[in-house]
């Protein structure tokens, strides 16, 4: 019966719906692009390694001329030993030296940044070697001249020919080439993450730098909970072995990346919330457009009602005739505002190379709030339709 | 003639408008007792009150004064609930402009009164096909109202009216927009009806149509004037 009703004024019943599609549509494809964007950058803040401390030398300070984070030579290797010995809650420790370097392979070169790291390093920055291997302790303890390359150098140098076993020049000193890492595509911050060539620390500091101190310390935290006792473990004993009294400045500072992440994750999620809002917005103009339109039909169909009445309809019989309608808009709106906004997040991701993650929550509540609209926006003109007495009724031209 | 049970029973009925500040009364105080299975004609001239006679028999509206049994029960006691049921069950209405929905079948038409009895969707259409077949319109069924004649629209109203099996049926001017020969035909329908044993009550001023009634009533500015059997011819100008 609603459905013939509807069917009657076709192009009525379109236009109200789509005050409903527009809205679940409108609610879906937001949250899903808010909840891509999301998800993007807890992807690219997690490739930065999780749970991650950073130990950083603190800013040198002569004469009054402060210089930047890392200026100081303060942060030796031992420390980042100390660390791994003696503060618990941690997996993995990793110091780490760097330097730019034109590297040469035959003809070609390339300028790139070259780390200096322990083996550990491959799980604090969850790595993964596509062909060859890691460094190894060996590696270290021998100060061996041997790289594992990023894939961004590899196709620079190599072009699609395998790398491994090859030798380069770094700094005119020969290395051998080890192992490829697996890509890792660009940073949150639009580095290029694969851009870059891993030696053993020792090696590079002795053989390129000459320098015995590092610059910075990785630690990985075994898990989030513990992220700040841990930075408190690790200043408290760096500043015992860098014998800083009281009240003096650290030479140091140890930096928090789940900090970060939590502050991008609640911006993204306020976000999120704003665009879902602004969404929820137009479902409820949508929900007015069908009140506005019940309100018409009950006016048209006065005499309907009254003929109803007349062969017996109740108050309930009438009142559920018009809200049922009412619902059955914002069942079909809501159904083909579900498969627009699934569309247009789909299309979003297709087109703009962008990643949409569609949920079930904003579905169910954007369409349990398309029916509730048609229900509550239909209560009062159904109720004004149930009310209609059968005489007047009858007598309404 | 049928038994001598009393169907309806009017004492003192008074309906009151108030229309600015004056109260006008469109029935002043009627008495009458209708016998199951009469057939009675109430007559009268365009305002004298027989409409609004009827529709208080017919349950559609309330009257401001005095009591209305109906087969013993008072309907100023019934809610509005209680009204609609009687409505649906025990009067089958008619009305002169058929008041049929447009958009549904003839055979839909026939069955809505089915749809608030509560009855199951196959057995109203078989009910609603019995009482079209009666009427004689079984074959148009499947036509929507607007493809069919005036007659035939007024002979869909009465299988409706008929469909729950109603002890009596109310029309009110029935003919009034149909021409003699469809007249003709919707008159033998109710001389049919109460040959069946119903009861029918027939607004009307054509003296006519009130000829087939066996007891006619004169309605005049509010009140009953005149309650004579068959064969009298009423003026009612």
């Amino acid at each position: 019966m609603a459905f013939s009703a509807l069917m009657a004024n076709k192009m009525r019943s379109l236009l109200t719906m789509l005050g409903i599609i527009i809205g679940v549509g409108a609610v879906i494809a937001m949250v899903s692009i808010g909840m891509g964007v999301r998800n993007n950058i807890q992807q690219s803040i997690a490739s930065l390694g999780s749970n991650m401390l950073i130990v950083m030398p603190g800013a040198e300070n002569r004469t009054g001329v402060r210089g930047g984070a890392g200026s100081k030579t303060t942060l030796e290797d031992e420390d980042a030993d100390a660390i791994k010995a003696k503060i618990g809650g941690i997996d993995n420790v990793s110091a780490m030296v760097s330097g730019s370097y034109q590297v040469v392979f035959g003809n070609s070169n390339w300028k790139t940044s070259v780390q200096g790291v322990s083996p550990d390093y491959m799980d604090i920055r969850s790595l993964e070697v596509e062909s060859g291997i890691f460094i190894t302790e060996h590696d270290m303890v021998k100060r061996n001249r041997v790289a594992v390359i990023g894939s961004t150098v590899s196709e620079n140098l190599f072009g699609g020919s395998n790398p491994v076993g090859q030798n380069i020049r770094i700094d005119n000193q020969p290395f051998k080439i080890i192992g490829v890492l697996k890509k890792k595509g660009q940073s949150s911050m639009g580095q290029d993450q694969d851009d870059v060539i891993i030696v053993p620390m020792t090696t590079a500091q002795e053989r390129m730098l000459g320098v015995n101190y590092v610059h910075s310390i990785n630690v990985q935290v075994s898990s989030p909970d513990i992220m700040d006792e841990v930075q408190e473990d690790i200043e408290t004993l760096l500043r015992q072995r860098h014998h800083i009294a009281k009240g003096q400045e650290d030479d140091f500072n140890v930096r928090n990346l789940t900090s970060l992440m939590e502050t991008m994750d609640s911006t993204t999620a306020m976000i999120t919330m704003l665009l879902g809002a602004v969404a929820g917005i137009s479902l409820l103009v949508g929900g007015i457009g069908i009140m506005n339109i019940m309100m018409v039909s009950v006016t048209e169909r006065t005499r309907e009602i009254g003929i109803r009445k007349a062969l017996g309809a109740t108050f309930r019989n009438i009142m559920m005739q018009f809200l049922i309608e009412s619902v059955v808009i914002g069942i079909i709106g809501g159904v083909i505002g579900i498969f627009m906004g699934c569309t247009l997040s789909i299309a979003v991701a297709e087109f703009f190379n962008f990643n949409t993650v569609i949920t079930l929550l904003p579905i169910a509540v954007s369409f349990s709030f398309a029916v509730g609209t048609g229900l509550f926006f239909g209560i009062y003109p159904a109720r004004k339709a149930a009310k209609l007495d059968p005489i007047e009724a009858l007598r309404y031209e | 003639m049928a038994e001598e049970k009393i169907t309806i029973a009017l004492r003192g009925i008074k309906k009151l408008y108030r229309i600015g500040d004056q109260e006008v009364a469109a029935l002043g105080g009627i008495d009458l007792d209708i016998k199951n299975g009469e057939f009675t004609a109430l007559m009268g001239p365009s305002g004298s009150g027989k409409s609004t006679l009827m529709n208080i028999l017919g349950c559609l509206d309330r009257p401001s004064e005095g009591s209305y049994r109906l087969d013993g029960r008072e309907v100023a006691n019934l809610s509005d609930d209680e009204l609609a049921r009687t409505r649906n069950q025990q009067i089958g209405f008619v009305f002169q402009n058929f008041n049929l929905l447009s958009r549904i079948s003839a055979v839909d038409n026939v069955a809505l009164p089915l749809v608030y009895a509560g009855v199951k969707a196959a057995e109203r259409k078989r009910r609603a096909m019995e009482v079209l077949e009666m009427v004689g319109l079984a074959d148009r069924a499947n036509h929507q109202p607007n493809e069919l004649s005036g007659g035939q629209r007024q002979r869909v109203a009465i299988a409706r009216a008929l469909v729950n099996n109603p002890e009596i049926i109310m029309a009110d001017e029935p003919t009034g927009n149909l021409d003699t020969k469809s007249t003709a035909e919707i008159l033998d329908v109710f001389t049919r009806l109460h040959e069946m044993g119903r009861t029918v009550i027939l607004v009307t001023h054509e003296p006519e149509v009130a000829m087939r009634a066996n007891r006619q009533l004169l309605v005049r500015d509010g009140l009953i004037t005149r309650d004579e059997g068959r064969g009298v011819v009423l003026d009612v100008v």
